[in-house]
């Protein structure tokens, strides 16, 4: 049985809005439904930018291609009805909301997106519940959802509390950005383990990230190589330990002419 | 608190509280000289003293100018084009039965979110509501009564506790204080008195709650509060008017008195007709706030929450007479589309050992115009002080103004005085971060906006501080898009 289409990116350009410097110089990418795809590549390749086009971000511009999601035309959703139908993104570098409680920036969030949907409100003892169950996934404590949203949260706390909203809005298609950046090795299980453990037979996941390490806890069904807004060689889970051991430059040789 | 809750009633937008009531009101003629005075003093069957009082505070006003020196433009204000007295005509309203009450000016407070009957008001609160000159009902005035605590119209102080309201008038805002004062000081309708006895902690919020309903009329209230040595009482202000093409003037005074070991909490929330999109219309909203602490350990606490009004000029402040006395103020001014705001407050160390802190959080939007000014002052013998400010600036748009005036005199090496300040925008990365969870745009900015106030609607009694969440996030509607 075919499973499900979650993503269909075709021939992707996208530029920076102000200055017009193509960034993304047609990207092809296929994720299916219980899919884990990583996607690698040197420094200054557009991986962040394929993570913020796919979210909506209006600093890029996109100028050709068609992406779909679910079966729906993404690029004329607004940035919330992404959201809303399912696409989440974890930040490289999340954005501090001082004096909203994480409480509460999730409960709007949570029935901005069930309106959106046309689903009734959570109720208090709901969320409660869920915040709770949530948070064990990613090993935060209580104390940390009455913090505000991100505000004096260490660089590994605020990338646990991406997975945690993550877990608690449960996408069809998460695009976790270099979570693992600037994680010590502790982080790094929690936030890998996390990640394994929200994988259901009906969502998916792009792993965007520079190392390998990454992917020892969270095994890719792809991986893709991501090379001057190309996607220039896809293959195995056994890749990504290629990469590490040789580097990009033998790839790029062999594959980055068409780039 | 709940964010969700807020954003919900903002997509209704719009000044709320923007209706008239159609009620038979008696007023005397626009104008302005001592046979007003006279006139506004016999309606409310008044004492020679007072009348005195009165006359020598226009007399007075006479000689003075109007203040220019706030960040403020000033349209030209014609006093003689402004009625000084307005009231529903109806006998008997002062009367405490709920069946004595006009039923259209129940309504009307009803409508206004104030239920005026005993039974349906907000568990702990007691009100005073005054509508254009005159207060129309106060709530709970005899289970108060049994602790000894006062809480009536300033009518009704005036004739009923003479001795307490000749003692405390003008003491603290003596009627030569400013031009508005002065103003104030000659024409003052009505407004609430509270006097809370010796070692009483009064067991309920009192609150006065102004409407001004009649054109073309002038409110100027009159509060009184004193709180007798080791009494504590919380009071909360509330004010609406009717949507008018005219600017209306609202001159206030509050004075307030803290005796040794008392404490008074005082929290307004503003929200009087700020004008339309294009600046017409709004109240003018000029305001002389002051509290002395007069015995040693005596505390009083500001807390204001600011989004109404075409022009504000209010700076509530504290004279810290006593040793180890203590003021606070804490305040959110919210201001959009053409509206002024140039608001602060004055903390004066005269005892040793006085300690004060100011929190100021400053949002600006659309054209508006938003200015804290703070005087912090320490005077050469009140050794020993302790002063910390901070103000924060949030702009939102790039035509609207944020502007800081901090104004420090420390008199002696013993007393320290800090000040910090931050200007800041809300940043394209937070309103991606919210509108990637889900969240709106215009939700987004609400969300922050009460973050960043946050600090000072936790100041609020609970009831107040939903309310007042809900009117920042309501008068934030369309300041971004």
């Amino acid at each position: 049985m075919m499973s499900q289409n979650i993503l269909t990116i075709k021939n992707l350009h996208a530029a920076v809005a102000d200055e017009g410097k193509e960034i993304l110089r047609g990207i092809d990418l296929t994720v299916n439904a219980g899919e884990v795809h990583a996607i690698m590549g040197p420094n200054g390749s557009g991986k962040s930018t394929l993570a913020s086009v796919l979210a909506g971000n209006e600093r890029f511009a996109v100028t050709e291609g068609e992406v779909s999601f679910q079966g729906m035309n993404l690029l004329e959703m607004s940035i919330e009805e992404r959201a809303a139908r399912g696409l989440f993104l974890g930040f490289q570098y999340p954005v501090e909301i001082p004096g909203v409680s994480m409480a509460s920036f999730l409960r709007l969030a949570i029935n901005q997106q069930r309106a959106f949907r046309g689903e009734e409100p959570i109720s208090s003892g709901d969320f409660l519940r869920l915040m709770r169950q949530k948070s064990e996934i990613v090993e935060l404590g209580d104390k940390l959802m009455n913090r505000a949203v991100n505000e004096g949260f260490s660089g590994g706390e605020k990338k646990r509390n991406e997975i945690f909203q993550m877990a608690m809005l449960e996408p069809k298609l998460a695009v976790l950005d270099e979570t693992d950046s600037g994680l010590d090795i502790d982080a790094l299980r929690v936030v890998a383990t996390g990640v394994a453990r929200l994988k259901r037979p009906d969502n998916a996941t792009i792993v965007i990230t520079h190392y390998q390490r990454l992917l020892d806890y969270i095994v890719p069904d792809v991986v893709h190589v991501l090379y001057h807004g190309r996607i220039i060689h896809s293959a195995g889970k056994e890749l990504a330990r290629e990469l590490e051991e040789r580097g990009y430059d033998w790839l790029i040789r062999e594959y980055g002419d068409n780039a | 608190m709940e964010e969700r809750e807020i954003i919900e009633n903002a997509a209704q937008g719009e000044y709320k509280y923007g209706f008239t009531t159609d009620i038979d009101t008696h007023t005397i003629d626009k104008g302005l000289d001592e046979q007003t005075i006279r006139r506004i003093s016999a309606l409310k069957e008044e004492p020679e003293w007072l009348l005195e009082f009165r006359l020598k505070a226009y007399r007075k006003w006479q000689t003075m100018t109007m203040p220019d020196w706030a960040h403020l433009e000033i349209p030209p204000i014609d006093y003689q084009d402004i009625i000084y007295y307005a009231a529903p005509k109806k006998e008997k309203r002062l009367k405490s039965s709920m069946d004595e009450v006009d039923p259209e000016l129940r309504a009307t407070f009803e409508k206004l979110g104030i239920p005026l009957d005993e039974q349906k008001t907000l568990a702990g609160v007691a009100v005073d509501a005054v509508l254009d000159s005159v207060s129309v009902k106060t709530t709970f005035r005899e289970t108060l009564a049994e602790q000894g605590i006062i809480f009536c119209s300033f009518s009704e102080a005036v004739r009923e506790h003479p001795e307490l309201v000749k003692k405390y008038l003008g003491s603290v805002v003596p009627y030569t204080d400013n031009f508005f004062a002065a103003l104030n000081s000659a024409v003052f309708s009505d407004g609430s008195f509270c006097y809370i006895p010796k070692g009483v902690k009064c067991p309920m919020e009192l609150s006065t709650y102004f409407r001004i309903n009649a054109a073309g009329t002038g409110q100027f209230e009159r509060t009184l509060i004193v709180a007798d040595e080791g009494a504590y009482v919380s009071y909360l202000e509330g004010c609406t008017a009717p949507i008018r093409d005219e600017n209306q003037l609202h001159a206030a005074i509050v004075e307030i008195v803290v005796e040794r070991d008392a404490e008074v909490k005082y929290s307004t929330v503003q929200n009087w007709y700020p004008g339309d999109k294009e600046g017409r219309g709004g109240v003018f909203n000029f305001v002389t706030k002051r509290g002395i602490c007069k015995g040693e350990n005596a505390k009083l606490s500001w807390t204001q929450v600011e989004t109404g009004s075409a022009i504000t000029w209010k700076y509530p402040s504290c004279i810290l007479a006593g040793d180890n006395s203590v003021g606070e103020f804490y305040s959110v001014a919210l201001t959009g589309n053409r509206q002024q705001a140039d608001t602060g407050t004055k903390m004066i160390h005269l005892g040793r050992n006085s300690r004060s802190r100011i929190v100021s959080k400053g949002i600006s939007s659309g054209f508006s115009q938003n200015s804290y000014r703070g005087l912090v002052r320490v005077a050469k013998t009140a050794t020993g002080c302790r002063n910390y400010s901070q103000c924060d600036s949030l702009l939102i748009g790039d035509k609207c103004g944020a502007h800081t005036f901090p104004y420090i005199e420390c008199g002696n090496s013993t007393s320290t005085v800090e000040h910090e300040a931050t200007t800041s925008k809300i940043s394209e990365d937070q309103l991606f971060y919210c509108n990637q969870r889900g969240i709106s745009t215009e939700e987004a900015v609400g969300l922050i906006v009460n973050g960043y106030a946050r600090e000072v609607l936790n100041q609020l009694p609970m009831e107040f501080a939903v309310e007042a969440q809900k009117l920042l996030a309501l008068s934030l509607e369309g300041s971004v898009g």
